[in-house]
């Protein structure tokens, strides 16, 4: 066994400690590093991880009900809903002085938009209420409110106000997932079959997207294999075509397929000419889920090519040489040498399309029909017309823990490091 | 020599981008208070600055309006900036039921209709001149329009009279398009299978009455092209994709007398809406859009407004004022969805009934379309 000499310390020219003064000169460089990012940093922190912080929050969030309606949600808090009776007269007293105040800074009807996400009615029943309120100002206050309004004798009224007079709620989650909770024993069960719709939706989005990833792979890699293969000059011009897509609109590229695709469009029209399918038999290819794969597939294209093609550049020819001269049919070479070899692109290029496929709602929207929509279509409606932010919020959610499931899969059965992006 | 040459160029760019610079402040300290107005683009905002702006702008020299075409998403902007403490916009257009719902949220501001605005020309205040249009606080209407179908005329065996012409797939073979909302297509459906009009929001508060509208879609659903732009129907009929559809009564308009395409309207049981103005709370120059609105909205710039889309003025003193069309120079009245010969039958929009009951029949009607 060898003896471990003593430990030496060793000194600069000047008589700092190496080690000391080695830490020293890490440090700066490693500040000088940090400040060069920090830019790109502070970018990210407020252009990325701080609006998704946001929407998390505004997905669970409730505060509303407790900051206008304080007085009835504290008085409610002793109200059994399970018992078959409406709340006593204090917690009627607390709403009226609640509505009053609320229709002077005129909130009222926020609450009433708010609670009408969970029980249609709401949202006239506060408005009405802002109207009425005034000319109650002495007890009975249970009497007179159920006079102004008989929806504020149901029981069923104080039993959604209960339910959601906390400051936090699982209840977005619980719609995006088409379920509810029972008003009056808490008990959470589906949606009728006729009202659900998210659940089918996130399955549609997956399978569809799916299918397009696939669709993009089987036409990207011959592809990118040739683009590989011919002389410099000419796959130059080539990559201009498969970048050309990228220079046109959107909405362009959407609506051409329209023009293309629909029943009095260019390939019915040629197929009615050669004769393939008669007057009668048009096919429907658009605005319907075959429109949104054709759309998407070609939209999506360069983002399979691109990764595909750098990898496929950086293959050795000399790999597929050597297996054919000890033998191997040029098939077998291909399959067995040069195939995994593109796996990285593969990974990458299928990942970016799939990801990017599940968050698209314009397309989706213009040539989609009612079977080709997704889930995005559900999120981008919460967000600017029914303005229910938190089921939006929730739905994004859902689809972001999806997207980061999806990649830690990746990760652990291909490896992220094996990913190449071009 | 070359040195000194490049010298003088450098000098000369210097001076000539400091004058610039120097003359771009000045001209912004005497121009003009922007006021950035939004509204729907297209030809909608063109008839707004023929019939608004331009005159206005003409008068007062100080102003300068800004189109802005976000209208249609303008609830979940406004919310934004309202959020973000920068409210960027003075005036913005709005379908009514979006405006009671940015009135509720306090997003906009509640405007004295009879002190803001003039009197109609016939001497009556601004709330006798507009009647029941004003329904809500923070509104201004401005007009009337309408969701009606048309259909192609080359297309059909008889000229199609009754909205239930729609769902009769035997007579009128073909593709129908709809817009891809539960309101409107619920109505129609409840009528023609049979429910009195007046009963029509009765049964479409029920369970069973939205099963029955639904039932009664379900009739035409593989036939339906839906519809997310208003712009998608005349476009749609000029193909030949479908022989009848929906949309604004303007974009008919404009396929029928504009772009002379072999369509014709069906008028019946169209749903008549309000478009109007809302003034954003927090907007930097609430005097000047005040100023603005107050001419935007008399009697006789209403009735311009007619001369360049087929939409109906608001004001009751204006109806009278309305003439041609200032480049077909065809008479515009019997265009107008308040025309007495194509207001027979006429639903409006009702705004209560889709404030409580949007969301609910919303979920069961994107939950029927995805089946």
């Amino acid at each position: 066994m060898i003896k471990t000499p003593e430990k030496i310390e060793l000194f600069t020219a000047d008589g700092v400690p190496l080690k000391l003064s080695l830490a020293r000169v890490q440090r700066r460089s490693k500040m000088v590093a940090f400040l060069m990012v920090s830019p790109l940093l502070l970018f990210m922190v407020f252009a990325f991880l701080v609006p998704i912080a946001d929407m998390l929050l505004l997905s669970v969030d409730n505060s509303i009900v407790e900051r206008i309606l304080p007085k009835t949600v504290k008085s409610i808090k002793y109200w059994d809903p399970h018992d078959d009776k409406l709340p006593d007269e204090a917690v009627f007293a607390a709403m009226v002085e609640d509505i009053k105040k609320a229709k002077k800074a005129r909130e009222h009807t926020k609450i009433g938009t708010r609670l009408n996400y969970e029980s249609s009615g709401f949202a006239s029943l506060f408005r009405k209420a802002g109207r009425k309120v005034k000319k109650i100002n002495e007890p009975p206050y249970k009497k007179a409110l159920i006079k102004s309004d008989k929806r504020w004798g149901d029981i069923q009224t104080w039993r959604v106000i209960k339910q959601f007079s906390s400051g936090y709620t699982g209840g977005y989650y619980l719609a995006a997932f088409d379920l509810k909770r029972d008003f009056a024993d808490g008990s959470v069960s589906s949606l009728p079959e006729e009202d659900s719709i998210y659940l089918k939706l996130f399955l549609r989005t997956i399978l569809l997207s799916t299918t397009i990833t696939f669709l993009t792979l089987i036409i990207g890699f011959p592809l990118s294999y040739m683009l590989a293969k011919v002389p410099t000059r000419i796959s130059n011009i080539l990559i201009i075509f498969v970048l050309l897509p990228f220079w046109t609109s959107l909405l362009v590229r959407t609506t051409s397929w329209i023009a293309l695709l629909q029943q009095e469009g260019v390939i019915n029209d040629f197929l009615i000419l050669v004769g393939i399918i008669n007057e009668d038999g048009r096919l429907a290819m658009i605005h319907n889920a075959t429109g949104t794969v054709v759309a998407m597939t070609h939209i999506l294209l360069p983002f399979m090519i691109l990764p595909l093609f750098s990898v496929m550049k950086t293959i050795p020819k000399s790999y597929v040489r050597a297996a054919i001269s000890l033998g191997a049919h040029p098939w077998i070479a291909f399959w067995k040498i040069y195939f995994p070899n593109t796996a990285p692109g593969i990974g990458a290029g299928s990942i970016l399309v799939f990801i990017l496929a599940i968050g698209y709602y314009i397309t989706p929207a213009l040539v989609g029909g009612s079977s080709g929509t997704f889930i995005s279509n559900r999120i981008a409606y919460h967000m600017s017309s029914s303005l229910n932010w938190g089921l939006g919020s929730a739905i994004g959610v859902i689809l972001l823990l999806f997207v980061v499931l999806l990649f830690l899969l990746y990760d652990k059965i291909v490896g992220i490091n094996n990913m190449k992006l071009g | 020599m070359y040195e000194g040459e490049s010298m003088k160029t450098f000098v000369r760019v210097i001076t000539i981008s400091v004058v610039m610079t120097m003359a771009s402040f000045l001209g912004q300290a005497l121009a003009a208070t922007e006021l950035v107005v939004v509204s729907w683009g297209g030809a909608y905002t063109a008839s707004q600055q023929n019939a608004y702006h331009a005159p206005y702008m003409k008068k007062n020299p100080g102003i300068k309006i800004i189109n802005d075409d976000s209208a249609g998403s303008a609830v979940a902007k406004l919310r934004a900036m309202k959020q973000a403490g920068n409210t960027t916009w003075d005036l913005v257009d709005a379908v009514a039921s979006d405006a009671m719902r940015l009135c509720d949220e306090g997003l906009v501001d509640e405007i004295d209709h009879n002190s803001a605005l003039a009197n109609g020309a016939d001497g009556s205040t601004a709330t006798e001149d507009f009647g029941d249009f004003i329904v809500s606080p923070c509104f201004v209407p401005q007009i009337v329009y309408s969701t009606a179908f048309g259909y192609r005329k080359d297309k059909v065996s008889r000229p199609m009279t009754s909205v239930c012409d729609v769902f009769d797939l035997k007579t009128f073979p073909g593709k129908r398009s709809l817009e891809k909302k539960p309101i409107n297509n619920m109505e129609w459906a409840l009528i023609c299978d049979g429910v009195s009009p007046s009963k029509v929001y009765d049964v479409l508060g029920t369970d069973a009455g939205q099963k029955r509208a639904l039932a009664k879609l379900d009739t035409i659903k593989s036939n339906v092209v839906w519809w997310t732009a208003g712009a998608q129907t005349p476009q749609l009929l000029a193909d030949g994709e479908v022989v009848v559809g929906s949309t604004y009564n303007g974009r008919l308009f404009k396929a029928i007398e504009v772009d002379k395409q072999p369509i014709a309207m069906l008028w019946d049981w169209q749903v008549f809406d309000l478009d109007g103005w809302v003034v954003p709370s927090g907007t930097k120059n609430k005097a000047e859009v005040m100023k603005y609105l107050r001419f935007a909205t008399d009697t006789q710039r209403l009735a311009d407004q007619a001369k360049w889309i087929s939409y109906g003025p608001t004001r009751a003193s204006s109806a009278p004022l309305v003439g041609n069309h200032a480049d077909l120079g065809i008479p515009m009245a019997p265009h107008m969805p308040t025309d007495p010969n194509n207001a027979k039958t006429t639903l409006l929009y009702n705004y209560e009934f889709w404030a409580d009951n949007r969301d609910e029949i919303d979920q069961t009607f994107n939950a029927w379309l995805a089946k």
